[in-house]
């Protein structure tokens, strides 16, 4: 399991936009590099990034070799109801992780 | 006698003029390299310290014990322990640094298969007890035992070195706040070790920047825990005393 870091309100108003921050520990190995023996390392990099809260996507990205490592992803959305928030990151190597936060609505 | 009760007026004026000329290489980053450090849930090298958490709590060797078994909570026991180092070894009567003393810990007291220097695991556990001393001021110990090798690591400074026959006070010293290309000079105050380096996309420790910059001038680095690099930390140590502990910083 990679270590991740979460920004992500706990509890918003109905309506308020909210940002979302997220950090996950990785290589991102372009695929381009040579290693210490003069081999190319293969590549091993995130493919993938998606966000659904409630089932609904409601933000995704898709990751290139160059992009740096440890990459760092911030969007916004409404926050309208009560729920789960699923974050999942796909990617070479079948890394494939997923977090789970609640976001609680008020009034 | 007015004359020397004028010196003692100025010498605190001087004291803090100087305190105030040295500069962390925080206070030259870009605004947003600076919001990523002060964001602990932005701050890559908070990724290292969350391993080093789980390690610090992990059983390792024959024993089975954890450092926490003997130290207890790092936020309490490990408080201010960075901000002294390195330190006097007494068992090898020579001077040590952080990540020095956790390898010497974890293969005397644990008895577990030691780790490497700039491995994942010694960084993280490094950045872990560094973290605890955040904010604190540098209080290098005033061991006079240490004195020698903080003589040998300020010769070490100033000794030019390398196909390009440059030592390190020729840039950190005497360019300190110019440019060497696109990138600033800092005064060389190892505020925040280990650090994350967005060049190296990873964590690091001093010994490694120190290493960055011999190649840098085309000098042979010394081996990873040389007495050495050690004898150079020390006295970058000393250089910084009473600045505020930033570790993990991040830097360009």
């Amino acid at each position: 399991m990679a270590r991740v870091l979460l920004n992500i309100p706990r509890t918003a108003r109905k309506g308020e936009v909210i940002a979302i921050r997220t950090l996950i520990q990785h290589v991102m190995e372009t695929g381009y590099r040579p290693g210490a023996d003069g081999e190319v390392l293969p590549r091993d990099i995130i493919r993938r990034f998606t966000a659904s809260f409630e089932g609904e996507e409601v933000f995704a990205a898709d990751l290139s070799p160059a992009i740096a490592a440890n990459p760092f992803l911030s969007f916004t959305m409404v926050a309208s109801t009560t729920g789960t928030l699923v974050l999942r990151w796909q990617g070479d190597k079948g890394f494939d992780q997923t977090e789970t936060r609640e976001i609680m609505v008020t009034g | 006698m007015t004359r020397l009760a004028c010196i003692l007026l100025l010498l605190p004026l001087c004291l803090s003029a100087a305190a105030e000329e040295r500069r962390s290489g925080f206070q030259d980053m870009a605004p947003e390299t600076q919001a990523m450090q002060q964001d602990d849930t932005a701050n890559p090298g908070m990724l290292w310290v969350l391993e080093g958490e789980t390690l610090w709590n992990a059983p390792a060797g024959p024993a089975g014990q954890p450092c926490a078994g003997c130290h207890g909570s790092a936020e309490s026991a490990m408080r201010g322990v960075a901000a002294r180092y390195p330190a006097w070894d007494e068992a090898d009567a020579a001077p040590i640094d952080l990540a020095g003393r956790i390898q010497q810990c974890r293969a005397a007291r644990q008895g577990a298969p030691p780790l490497p220097r700039e491995s994942e695991e010694l960084l993280a556990l490094t950045a872990y007890v560094a973290r605890q001393s955040r904010g604190l001021p540098i209080t290098p110990p005033e061991d006079p035992r240490l004195d020698p090798a903080r003589a040998e690591g300020r010769a070490l400074y100033t000794e030019r070195r390398g196909q390009l026959d440059l030592s390190c006070a020729q840039c950190h010293d005497e360019n300190a706040g110019r440019r060497l290309a696109g990138s600033a000079i800092p005064q060389a105050h190892p505020t925040g070790y280990p650090l994350y380096r967005l060049e190296w996309q990873s964590l690091g420790s001093l010994q490694r920047r120190l290493r960055g910059c011999m190649t840098g001038v085309r000098a042979e680095p010394y081996a990873y825990g040389a007495l050495e690099y050690v004898a150079i930390e020390l006295y970058l140590a000393q250089r910084a005393a009473g600045m505020t502990l930033e570790a993990p910083a991040v830097r360009p």
